[in-house]
C-alpha cells in the first residue's frame, strides 16, 4: 500500500534533523572545505608549483600504480572467492570467510610490519627472494621499493571487492548456474554470459570502494616506504610536506591534499553511480 | 450505529483509494469490507484506526466524532496483516504491552494477561517468541495483544491471508466464536469472498475506493445490485445473450448476462427426479470436469455456450462427451451499472403441473 | 549431501586453490611472520617489551578513544540512519551520498586537515578552547579523529535494517497507545541493535588500529597519554635501531586485543539475535 510521508515534521523530527545536518556539516563537510582552503591559502602560484612539483607527480604515479595493480588483484580475488563462497557448500567455510576479512579488522601498520618481517632484512623470506635473485642475476627488492609498497596495498584492500560483491551473489542465487551447467556450458561460460550480467554494477561498486581505499593508503605504506621523490604515494608526499614544518611547505601539503580529495570526490560520485544502477537492475 | 463513516475520501498521488465512503456497524456486530487487491478496503480501515489522515469526511464512534484524536485514543484493536508481533518480546510481552503503555499495576496486568492467554489456548507457551510459533498461535497472540486494553471496536486486516490453507477455516470459526464471545465490535478487510459470506454479519463490497453494495451476506447472494457484485460474490460466467434457450425467448439479443453454477442444473434423461424439467431443458455436453474438493465442476456447452455447474460426488458417474439435459434456473441481466434478476419462464408451468 | 549437489556448477577445484593460495600468501603467510618474528624474544623480553609504561598507556589511549569514539558514533550515526530513512528534507540525498567520504577520504588528508581546524589556529580549536577544551594534541582530538573515520560503519550498517523494518511493528505500538518515546526504546531498538553492535564493532576495530587520521591529531606525546599503539609500532620500525622484534611483539599483543574484541563482540551479538533465528 501507497503512504504518504507525513508532509509537517514535529518540532522532535526537526531537532533530530537540525543535530544530524550538523553532525554532517561539521565532521565531512567542514574539513573538505578545510582542505581546499588551506590549500589556496598561499595563491595560485604556489598551489600550481606544489601540485606540478616533481616529488608530487612522482607520488602521483606511484600512487595510481599501486591502486590499479591492487585493483586488478583484489578484483580477481573476489571473482574466484565469490563464486567459492556462493556457489559451494563445503567445511571450513566460515572459516575461510573470517580469514579473509582479516585486513578489515587490523591495523594498517600491522600490515606494513608483516611485510618488514617478510622480506626486510633477516625477514623469513629474504632468503628466498636472495637466491632468486642470485640464480636469475636479477635485483628485486620486495620492501622499501615499490613492488613492496604495492604489496602493503593490497593487503590493506584485499576483502574490499569481495565485500561488496558477495551480497549481490547470493542474492543471485545458483539456480540460473546450475540450469546453465545442465546445458552443458563450461565454466567460463557460465560466468561470462549467467552471471557477470547480474553482478556487473555490484562488482564495479566494489571496485570503487577498493581503487578509493588504495588512493588512500598510509600506515602500510609509510612502513614499507621510505624514499620520497621514488617510492613515495601521494598520502606520503602529504605526510612528509607537512611534517617538515613550515608555514609554506603546510600549505603544500594541502595543495597535495587537494588531489587527492579530487579523486576522493570522483570516486565517492562513481560509487553513487554504480549504487544506483545496481539498485535499478535488481 | 456504533462506528460510522460518514464521506470518508481519501487520495494518494495518483489514485483514489476512498471515494464518498459511508457506512455504519452495529454494536457487538461483524462486518466485512470485501473487494480485490486496491479497491481502497485497507485504506478505510487505516483511516478509522487513525493510522491514515482522511482528506475529508467523518469518523464516529458511539456517536462521538474522533478524527481529531490520535490513532492510539480511539480505542480500537487493531490486527495487522502479518500481525505485527514484536519480534523481541515473547508472547506474555507482548500480549502485556498495551497494558503496560497504560502504566497498569504488575498485578492487574499478570491477571488480564494470563486470562487471555487462557482465553486464546495458548497456556504455556507463555515464554516462546514469535518466531517460534505456528501462523495460527500468531494470529492468536495478535488477537490477545489486541484486544488486551478493552478497546471498544476490533479492526482486523486481512487476518487469514498469511495462513495456510487448511488451517484458515478452523481459525476462521475460532475467530467467529472468540469475537462473539468477547463481543466485541468489529471490521474485517478481506478479499475472499467466501470468507466473509461466512463470517460476517454485514458485508460492504467495494470496487475502485467506492461502496458497491452493503447488507447481509444473503442479501449480497441472492440480490446483487451491480454487475460487479455479482461477479465478486460467487463463481459465475458472463455470456452475451442465450440463444436457442427455452424461457429466456424475451432477453434481447447480445444483452450481458451472467450465470451461476448454483442456478444451472444438469441431470440425465432417465433422472427420475428432474422428470418435470427433462422436457424443458437444453441439451448439453460435457467438456471439462474438474476436482473441487467437495463437488466437481462441469463444464457444458450447451448452444454454444459454455456453462459451469456444481455436481455432488455423490451422484452417478459422468464422462467427457457424454450428452446430458441442462435445465437453468435463473440469470442475471447485466444493464449498464445495475443487475436484475430474471426467472426461467418455463419454471411457471413447471410448478402449475 | 549438499556438497554433491551443488557441484553441478564446475569450477569447485580451481576457485578454491586460487582463494586459497592468494588468501595465505597475501595475507596469512605475512601475518605468520609476524608471530613468529615475536616468538623470537623470549618470554622474559617479550614480557618487558610490552609492560613499558609508554607501550602500557598507548594500548590504555588506544582502546578507551576507540571505544569513546564508536559510542559517539553509535548515537549519532542512529541520529543520521534515522533521518535518512525516515524523513523528507532538503539536502537528504547528497548527505547519503556523502556518508561514505571517511572511506574514500586518505586518512593522511583527514588527520592533517582535523590537526589545523581543531588547533588554536583553527576556528573549531578556538571554538573549543574558549570553553576550556584544548582540541588538536590532546585526546580530544584523537577522538575527534576517530569519529571522522568510524561514522560511516555505523551508518551503513543501520540504515539497510531501518528500511526493512516493517512500519506495521511501530503502528501496532501505536494503535495499543504507546508514544514515540516508548515506541522506539521497546520496539525499535532492539530490532536495531544486532545492527547497532555490528557497527560499533567495525568502528571500534577500526579506531583501535588507525594510524593516518590521528598520529597529526594526537601529539604523539607519551606524557600527555597521547600515543596510539600503531604510533609506537611505527616509531620502534623507524627509530634508527629498528627494532623489528620489538614492534613485532606489541604488534601480537594488539592482533590478539581486536581478535579478543570482536569475539566478545560476535558473542553479545549472537545472544542478541538468538531470539529471532
Amino acid at each position: 500500500m501507497k503512504q504518504t510521508k507525513k508532509a509537517r515534521l514535529s518540532a522532535g523530527q526537526i531537532a533530530l534533523i537540525v543535530i544530524g545536518v550538523l553532525f554532517f556539516a561539521v565532521m565531512l563537510v567542514w574539513p573538505l572545505v578545510e582542505v581546499l582552503y588551506r590549500a589556496l591559502k598561499g595563491g595560485w602560484a604556489l598551489y600550481w608549483s606544489a601540485v606540478t612539483a616533481k616529488t608530487t607527480l612522482s607520488a602521483l604515479r606511484v600512487t595510481l600504480l599501486a591502486a590499479v595493480i591492487a585493483l586488478l588483484v583484489d578484483t580477481f580475488f573476489a571473482l574466484a572467492a565469490s563464486w567459492l563462497l556462493t556457489k559451494f557448500e563445503f567445511r571450513g567455510k566460515s572459516v575461510l570467510t573470517t580469514l579473509i576479512d582479516i585486513p578489515f579488522s587490523i591495523s594498517p601498520v600491522i600490515a606494513g610490519l608483516a611485510f618488514i618481517m617478510m622480506f626486510g632484512r633477516s625477514g623469513l623470506a629474504t632468503p628466498v627472494v636472495n637466491w632468486f635473485n642470485d640464480t636469475f642475476g636479477t635485483d628485486i627488492a620486495l620492501v622499501f621499493s615499490i613492488p613492496g609498497v604495492v604489496l602493503a596495498t593490497i593487503f590493506v584492500t584485499f576483502p574490499y571487492v569481495l565485500r561488496e560483491l558477495l551480497p549481490a551473489m547470493n542474492l543471485q542465487g545458483c539456480a540460473e548456474e546450475e540450469a546453465a551447467a545442465l546445458l552443458g556450458a563450461g565454466g567460463f561460460t557460465i560466468f561470462r554470459r549467467v552471471t557477470l550480467p547480474h553482478i556487473k554494477w555490484p562488482l564495479i561498486y566494489g571496485m570503487v570502494l577498493c581503487a578509493a581505499r588504495a588512493f588512500g593508503e598510509f600506515g602500510a605504506v609509510y612502513a614499507v616506504s621510505k624514499a620520497r621523490g621514488e617510492t613515495f604515494t601521494l598520502p606520503l608526499e602529504v605526510d612528509a610536506l607537512y611534517m617538515s614544518g613550515g608555514a609554506e611547505a603546510i600549505t603544500q601539503a594541502f595543495a597535495v591534499s587537494s588531489l587527492l580529495v579530487l579523486l576522493a570526490l570522483v570516486m565517492l560520485i562513481l560509487k553513487n553511480i554504480a549504487e544506483w544502477r545496481a539498485k535499478k537492475s535488481y | 450505529m456504533f462506528i460510522e463513516t460518514r464521506q470518508l475520501c481519501k487520495r494518494f498521488d495518483d489514485y483514489e483509494a476512498a471515494k464518498d465512503i459511508t457506512f455504519g456497524v452495529e454494536q457487538g456486530k461483524m462486518a466485512a469490507l470485501l473487494g480485490p487487491s486496491g479497491s481502497g478496503k485497507t485504506t478505510i480501515l487505516r483511516m478509522i484506526a487513525g493510522l491514515e489522515q482522511q482528506d475529508s469526511g467523518d469518523i464516529l464512534i458511539n456517536g462521538k466524532n474522533v478524527n481529531d484524536v490520535p490513532a492510539g485514543e480511539r480505542g480500537i484493536g487493531f490486527v495487522f496483516q502479518n500481525y505485527a508481533l514484536f519480534r523481541y518480546m515473547n508472547v506474555y510481552d507482548n500480549i502485556a504491552f498495551g497494558l503496560k503503555v497504560q502504566k497498569k499495576s504488575k498485578a492487574e496486568i499478570r491477571a488480564r494477561v494470563t486470562e487471555l492467554i487462557q482465553l486464546i489456548g495458548l497456556v504455556g507457551l507463555e515464554k516462546r517468541y514469535p518466531n517460534q510459533l505456528s501462523g495460527g498461535q500468531r494470529q492468536r497472540v495478535a488477537f490477545a495483544r489486541a484486544i488486551a486494553p478493552g478497546p471498544s471496536l476490533l479492526l482486523l486486516d486481512e487476518p487469514f491471508a498469511a495462513i495456510d490453507a487448511k488451517v484458515r477455516k478452523e481459525l476462521r470459526v475460532w475467530l467467529r466464536d472468540m469475537i462473539v464471545q468477547v463481543g466485541i465490535t468489529s471490521i474485517f478487510v478481506t478479499h475472499d469472498q467466501e470468507e466473509a459470506l461466512e463470517v460476517a454479519d454485514d458485508i460492504i463490497i467495494l470496487n475502485e475506493g467506492h461502496i458497491e453494495q452493503m447488507g447481509t451476506p444473503t442479501e449480497i447472494y441472492l440480490h446483487p445490485q451491480t454487475p460487479f457484485v455479482a461477479q465478486f460474490a460467487g463463481n459465475s460466467s458472463v455470456v452475451e445473450g442465450l440463444p436457442g434457450f427455452r424461457g429466456f425467448e424475451k432477453l434481447p439479443k447480445g444483452q450481458k448476462i451472467l450465470i451461476r453454477p448454483e442456478f444451472v442444473d444438469a441431470f440425465k434423461t432417465d433422472n427420475l427426479q428432474m422428470q418435470p424439467y427433462a422436457d424443458r431443458a437444453e441439451d448439453g455436453v460435457v467438456t471439462g470436469i474438474s476436482f473441487r474438493g467437495s463437488s466437481l465442476e462441469v463444464r457444458l456447452k450447451v448452444h454454444g455456450i459454455t456453462l459451469l455447474t456444481n455436481r455432488s460426488l455423490e451422484r452417478r458417474e459422468i464422462r467427457l462427451g457424454e450428452h446430458m439435459n441442462v435445465f437453468l434456473h435463473r440469470v442475471y441481466c447485466i444493464e449498464g451499472e445495475r443487475t436484475q434478476v430474471v426467472e426461467n419462464e418455463l419454471l411457471k408451468d413447471i410448478s402449475m403441473e | 549431501m549438499k556438497q554433491k549437489r551443488n557441484r553441478v556448477i564446475p569450477g569447485f577445484g580451481l576457485t578454491l586453490g586460487i582463494t586459497v593460495t592468494m588468501l595465505s600468501l597475501l595475507i596469512l603467510l605475512p601475518l605468520a611472520s609476524v608471530l613468529i618474528r615475536s616468538f623470537e624474544l623470549t618470554p622474559a623480553e617479550f614480557w618487558e617489551t610490552i609492560t613499558r609504561s609508554n607501550v602500557v598507556g598507548a594500548f590504555q589511549t588506544s582502546i578507551l578513544c576507540a571505544l569513546i569514539a564508536a559510542a559517539i558514533n553509535c548515537v549519532f550515526g542512529l541520529i543520521l540512519a534515522w533521518i535518512l530513512e525516515r524523513y523528507e528534507f532538503p539536502g537528504k540525498r547528497l548527505i547519503d551520498g556523502m556518508i561514505e567520504l571517511p572511506f574514500a577520504l586518505p586518512t593522511a588528508v583527514a588527520g592533517i586537515t582535523l590537526a589545523k581546524m581543531y588547533s588554536d589556529q583553527g576556528v573549531l580549536g578556538q571554538a573549543l578552547s574558549r570553553i576550556g577544551i584544548q582540541g588538536s594534541y590532546s585526546r580530544v582530538g584523537l577522538v575527534i579523529a576517530l569519529v571522522f573515520v568510524g561514522i560511516p560503519f555505523v551508518v551503513r550498517s543501520i540504515q539497510p535494517v531501518l528500511r526493512k523494518l516493517p512500519p506495521s511493528c511501530e503502528e501496532a505500538a501505536l494503535m495499543l497507545g504507546a508514544s514515540r518515546g516508548f515506541t522506539f526504546r521497546h520496539v525499535i531498538l532492539p530490532e536495531l541493535t544486532p545492527a547497532l553492535l555490528t557497527g560499533f564493532g567495525l568502528a571500534l576495530a577500526r579506531g583501535i588500529g588507525e594510524y593516518g587520521s590521528v598520529i597529526y591529531i594526537s601529539g604523539n606525546s607519551s606524557k600527555n597519554s597521547t600515543q596510539v599503539v600503531s604510533y609506537v609500532i611505527m616509531q620502534k620500525l623507524n627509530s634508527g635501531s629498528a627494532d623489528y622484534v620489538g614492534a613485532a611483539a606489541i604488534a601480537l599483543v594488539l592482533l590478539a586485543i581486536s581478535f579478543l574484541l570482536m569475539f566478545l563482540l560476535n558473542l553479545v551479538q549472537w545472544f542478541a539475535a538468538r531470539r529471532t533465528r
